[in-house]
Parts: structure tokens; sequence; C-alpha cells
């Protein structure tokens, strides 16, 4: 039997691959151990298309190129300061509770070294604590929810990209600088937490800038409802002069298609606080004058700089469609944590930083990103801002493609609230301390 | 007098506790959940013994979670065993009065009604904002006879006091089947009209049995709670409770013990399918119980069940 030439075969072939594996790891004796991330994200269910995949098409794009050393200056840098990245992608869906058990499955099977991803503010919210319960440096990406750093200081758990309230707040801000005056409007917003959280915000921010305008009709329709008939009858017999919704992916399109053919977009404008993830999508089916928010100032409203050229290239060779805000918010979720990574390992000179040693580097770190600049200013340093931008819609037919016009930039003091102040008691008193010059 | 089969799943229940501090911490977390939520499913059997099928068991799941997490919120009891105790008397509470209701419906009438109560729920949660809405709330670690553990050991501690939850949870049910209330449910599946010929009123026994199931979900939805240290709205949700339709059919209404096998086996599945299969691990998920249809009808317990039998002729 032990001379069958099948396993004599195998035994020359492993013997051969031992060799091999010798002489490589001569060959790559300096190669430092690679840093895995956990990238969790939605990549099923309802949140997939619009955030999920943008967000999971960035990390590839992201992770193969720094891997490579291709990513422009200053992310020039092998992998985080040499050492490559070992990804690991988990579907966000399911129930917090899958969630929970999720992470500690990535943290302790896994041993990733730092989690960045999650979109759902609810799935931020749960895995918060258990972040500062196994001490694992986290990274929270998309999700908007203020109350995370506002519930209790964190230690482990960092936000890179700005919170909801700066998304309102700029949507009121550049609607009252265009419109000059506005006596009615009203709000179309889904009946769950971020719904409810951009309604509240808008309004407030809406009360401290103009409190003579008064809200005619705050509706709340069925999260993924998808049907808008009587609210768009609603909407179409007030007197309103502006509409706020921060609808997002299916449940925008499909408000956007039902309303538009009953001529409503046309007479009101919306302003549509994340509304940038659906227009390459809808295109001339989206009517010019519509108000168009990104959560930043990312694709459209993005500065000009090599890194932004180098990402928007890299994104619409590999996939054929421009990468939207959620791509942009995972960039610079990634490069944030990889900017506080190298300067922990500078100050080390050059050996691999500890966890504490990254988050001390990280606290109140500013960074350039594709979009903009961002600076941990909040939260002792653990949650970032950023100026923003809004535009109004327009499809330049000759091109056949989206373009916004009017835009307005708001530095990151005029929309957010100073360090140590919680966004609703900002917006309660008055917005204090904001600083729009 | 105690049945081999309670004395067997007793010293199960002494084995895994004895391990847990051997096991690697994501497991024993793993397993604290499936065996929270291994209470729910044991409620599940004991209607689906009475032909019962409710699509919204996750009402009083919610109930005794959202008590754990309203009591850490607005009061200073921190006592895990005050906290339960709230919780399964609050659940049992919703429990007895949605009884009077649901213990007049059978067969899809009954699953639909107890989906629109757990749907009811679930509409008031979203929209009550003091309470996050959907996004939910933290809860805070309770305290275990005034001691606060804190990481690895709260993890234990917590997964010992869900495992002595669900043997005693366990070992009551068990008594129940063997006694006449108990073991009435399957003729009052089998003919209503010849056990009310019988003398028996079979809507107080379905009322009972909902009470009990209503307080076991309550308890399950309270360690979950506690276990996950978060609540949001979709634990009421009909996804939830059709998860917990899932598992009953993955382990099979056949037996107590299938309750906690499956439970844990089905957590288990569902993180090596986000593991293996990230973005289409629902599928994994959707084959397993599709095979168990067509070649376990009876689930998991069913094997137990077929090996059990021939014992006596040989």
């Amino acid at each position: 039997m032990s001379h069958h030439p099948l396993r004599r075969m195998i035994g020359h072939a492993s013997g051969l691959l031992l060799v091999l594996a010798a002489c490589d790891a001569q060959a790559q004796q300096p190669v430092p151990a690679p840093v895995k991330i956990g990238f969790v994200t939605f990549t099923s269910g309802p949140a997939a298309a619009s955030f999920g995949i943008p967000d999971r098409n960035a990390s590839e794009i992201l992770v193969e190129n720094l891997n490579a050393g291709k990513v422009p200056a200053p992310y020039n840098q092998i992998g985080l300061g040499g050492a490559k990245i070992e990804p690991k992608f988990v579907d966000e869906a399911g129930s917090a509770a899958d969630q929970v058990t999720q992470y500690r499955n990535l943290v302790e099977r896994d041993h990733v070294d730092v989690v960045v991803g999650y979109v759902s503010s609810g799935n931020c919210l749960a895995i918060t604590p258990v972040a500062e319960e196994l001490k694992e440096l986290t990274v929270l990406d998309i999700c908007g929810t203020p109350r995370i750093f506002e519930e209790k200081p964190r230690h482990y758990v960092f936000r890179v990209n700005p919170h909801a309230t700066m998304d309102n707040v700029a949507a009121a801000r550049y609607v009252l600088t265009k419109m000059k005056t506005i006596s009615v409007y009203s709000g179309i917003n889904q009946n769950y937490a971020w719904g409810q959280d951009s309604w509240r915000d808008f309004r407030l921010a809406m009360k401290d800038l103009d409190p003579k305008a008064t809200v005619d009709q705050a509706l709340f329709p069925k999260l993924f409802s998808g049907e808008y008939g009587a609210e768009i009858s609603t909407l179409l017999t007030s007197k309103s002069q502006i509409i706020h919704s921060s609808f997002f992916d299916g449940d925008l399109e499909a408000f956007i298609y039902q309303s538009a053919a009953r001529g409503l977009p046309q007479r009101v404008p919306l302003v549509l606080t994340t509304g940038e993830t659906s227009v390459w999508r809808l295109g001339a089916k989206l009517p010019d004058g519509t108000i168009i928010g990104e959560r930043g100032p990312h694709s459209f409203l993005a500065h000009d700089s090599e890194l932004n050229t180098w990402f928007r290239k890299t994104y619409v060779d590999r996939f054929s469609e421009p990468p939207t805000y959620p791509a942009y918010d995972l960039a610079q979720s990634l490069l944030g944590l990889k900017s506080a990574w190298e300067k922990a390992q500078a100050k080390k000179g050059g050996a691999r930083p500890t966890t504490e040693e990254v988050i001390a580097a990280f606290e109140g770190i500013e960074f350039k990103t594709p979009s903009t600049t961002v600076r941990m200013a909040l939260a002792n340093g653990h949650q970032g801002i950023t100026d923003t931008a809004y535009g109004t819609y327009k499809f330049d037919k000759t091109e056949n493609k989206p373009t916004l016009v009017d835009i307005m930039r708001f530095p990151a003091e005029c929309v957010n609230p100073p360090p140590g102040v919680d966004s609703v008691a900002w917006l309660e008193g008055g917005m204090k301390g904001a600083k729009c010059d | 007098m105690a049945p081999r089969s309670i004395v067997i799943g007793m010293l199960a229940f002494l084995l895994a506790a004895a391990v847990a501090p051997a096991l690697p911490t994501w497991l024993v977390s793993l397993a604290t959940v499936a065996f929270a939520n291994a209470l729910v499913v044991l409620g599940l059997v004991i209607l689906w013994r009475a032909g019962l099928v409710p699509f919204g068991q996750a009402l009083y799941y919610a109930v005794g979670a959202y008590s754990v997490a309203l009591i850490t919120r607005y009061s200073g009891v921190r006592d895990v065993l005050a906290m339960l105790a709230a919780a399964a008397a609050l659940s049992g509470l919703v429990g007895y009065l949605t009884g009077f209701l649901l213990a007049r419906y059978r067969e899809i009438f009954f699953s639909m009604l107890s989906l629109a109560l757990s749907m009811i729920l679930y509409g008031v949660l979203v929209k009550t904002e003091t309470l996050g809405s959907t996004d939910g709330f933290h809860v805070d670690s309770p305290t275990y006879f005034g001691a606060a553990p804190q990481g690895g050991m709260r993890l234990l501690v917590l997964f010992w006091l869900v495992l002595a939850c669900c043997s005693l949870s366990a070992l009551l049910v068990s008594l129940y089947f063997r006694s006449v209330a108990g073991a009435l449910a399957i003729p009052a599946r089998d003919s209503e009209i010849r056990l009310e010929f019988l003398g028996v009123s079979v809507n107080r026994l379905i009322h009972l049995n909902l009470v009990i199931a209503a307080t076991l979900a309550g308890i399950g939805g309270a360690l979950a709670a506690i276990a996950v240290e978060h609540v949001d709205p979709d634990m009421s949700y009909w996804t939830t409770s059709g998860g917990f339709v899932f598992v009953t059919i993955l382990a099979g209404a056949g037996s107590v013990a299938a309750a906690f096998v499956g439970s844990l086996l089905f957590e288990l599945l569902k993180s090596i399918a986000y593991d293996v299969l990230p973005g289409t691990w629902q599928i994994f998920l959707g084959a397993v119980l599709l095979l168990t249809i067509l070649f376990l009808p009876g689930g998991i317990g069913s094997l137990f069940m077929r090996r059990r039998r021939p014992e006596p002729a040989s």
C-alpha cells in the first residue's frame, strides 16, 4: 500500500512544498504580521443595495490598494504601517442579538484586531457597550445617531463620520439661505428612529433660524412601506413651501416615482438629506430643483484632491458606477484608522502599536480623506466632525448625468454642536456657539 | 419516581454548567442567548402539543425584555432575581389578558391573531421616541445577590443563571406534561368535542397553556435582554416570532430536551452560516429548515424518540 504511486506523488509534492515554504519564509522575513480587520455591513436585506454594497465595495478596493501600497500620499504606506490588512466580512442583517453574537465571534474566535462597520444605529448602540467590555478598538461607520457618545463617554469606540444632526442643521441653513423666508413647511419621514430623529433635528433647527416658520404636515409612514398615495395627496393639498425627507433607498425611489407622477416635487421642492444615494438610479426622473444632501461633502460635493480623483477612478473602473456617500464614509473610517495607527507607530519608533497606543493617537486626530478633512473634535476626540454642503439637483440632458448646482458649504462648527454639548440640547438652546464664517 | 429522562436532562444541565469555565467566551455567550431563547421555544412546544402555532410569541418575549430594560432605566433595582420575577409576572399577566381572546381561536386564526397582537406592541414601541424608537436602548448589567461580576465572570455567572432557569423550567414543564392538565393537550388537539363531552373546558385548558407559554417567553426575553445588554422593538417583530417557530420545527415538539438542543443547534448553525456565507447565510438556514421538514418531520427530538422505542422489545 505504501508504494501506491499517488501516495508517493503526494509525498514528493508535500516535500517540495515544505522546501518552497521555507524559501518563502526566508525571502520575506521582515514582513510584519497582518492586521486583521472585521468589516461589518449589510450584504443582504433592504439596506444592502444603497448602503451595504457601496460600503463593502469601498472596503474591497481600499484594502487591496492599501496592501499594494497604491493609494496616493499620505496613505502610500503598505496596509497599516507596513502590515498588510487581512479583511473578514460579516453581514449586518439580523437582530441586535445576532450582531452582538457575531461581534463576539469576530473578537474572541477570529481574533480580529479592529472592527470597522455598522450601518444601523440600533446595531451601533448594541455593539458599543460590548466593544467597551471586550476592550476592542471599533470604528463605527455609517450609523448616524448622536446617542453613541452622548449617553456615556467611550474609550474603545470611535466614529469618524459626523452624526446626523449636522445633516439636518445644514439642510435648514441651506433652505433658508436659498429661499430667504419660509412660512409653512412639511416633512415626510419613515416611522423609525432615523426618520424621527432627522425630523426632530430639522424642525428644531428651523425653529432656531426662522421662528415664524410653521409646520403644516409631519407625516411618518411605515418603514419600507413603498406606497405613498395618501401621503402625496395630503402634501398636494398643503401650502408648504418645502418638504423635508430623510427617506433612503427603495422608499426614497418609490416616493419620487409616485410623487413626480402627480407633480408634487415639481411644485414644492423636496429637501432630501440622503438623496445622493439614489440620483444615479433616478437620473432624469428626479425633478430639477430638488435639494440634495449626502451626509457630508462627498461625491458631488467633495473637495478636489488627488486622493478623491484616485478614489473615484479606482471605484468606477472596478464597479462601473461612481461611489456614493456610503463608500466615502467607509474610506473616511478606514483612513482615519490608518492615520491613527501610523501616528502611534511613528511615536513608537516604527514598532507595531498596541490598541491603547492607537487609541491615544486616534483621539483628536485630524486627517485628509477623499471627501474633505476630518477632525475628531467631539466626545473627547472620539467623534469626528467635517464641513458639509448641500446642492440643488439639475439633470444634465446633454451629458445625460446628474449634477448639483447652487452648492453651499457650511464649516464644521456651523452645523455641529460644540464639544461637550448634546445635539438636542444645543438645538433647543438656539445653537449657541455656531461659527458660520 | 423521577423518570430517567428527567435525571438525564438535569445531569446534562449540570455538565454544561461545569464545562462552561473551560469553553471560549464567544461560545458561552452564544449558548447564553440560545438557552434564553430555548425558554420561548419550550413555551411553543407546550402550545404545539395542543395543536396551536403562535406567530406572535415575540410579544411576551419583548414584554419580558422591556420590563427588565425599563427597570434598569427608571428604577434603582438591580437584583437579577427581582427583575426576572417582574418580567415573568408581567408577561404572564399579558398572557392571561390576551388569553381571553386567543383561547377562543384555533389553527390559522389563532396564529394570525397572536401575530396581530405582537405587531401592536411593535407599533407602540416604534412610536415611542423616548425609548429610542427602533434603535432601542442599553440595558445595564444586573447584580447577582449583591455582587456585580465584570468581563468574563459576568458572562459565566449569567450563563449559570440561564442554565438554572432552564433546568427549573424544564423540570416543571416535564412534570406538567405528566399531570392530568398537561396530558389533556394532545386529546384537545385530536378532538375538542370529545374532551368537552368528558366535562373538560378546552378553552380554559388552552388559556392555562397560553399563560405558561407567555411566562416562559417573558423569562426568556428578560434573560436575552440581560445577555445582549440591549433591547429594541425588533424583539416583538413577527420575524422574531417566526424564528422561534423555525427552532420549534427544527427541534420537534416531541420532547422538552429538544427545545434546548434545537435552540443551541440553531444559534450554532446561524453562527457558522454568518461565518462561511456572508450575504447568503439565510439560504443556508432555509435549506436546513427544508431538509428538516423533508427528512426529519418530527424534528431533532424524533431522533431520540426513535432510538428509545425499540429498547423494551429487545
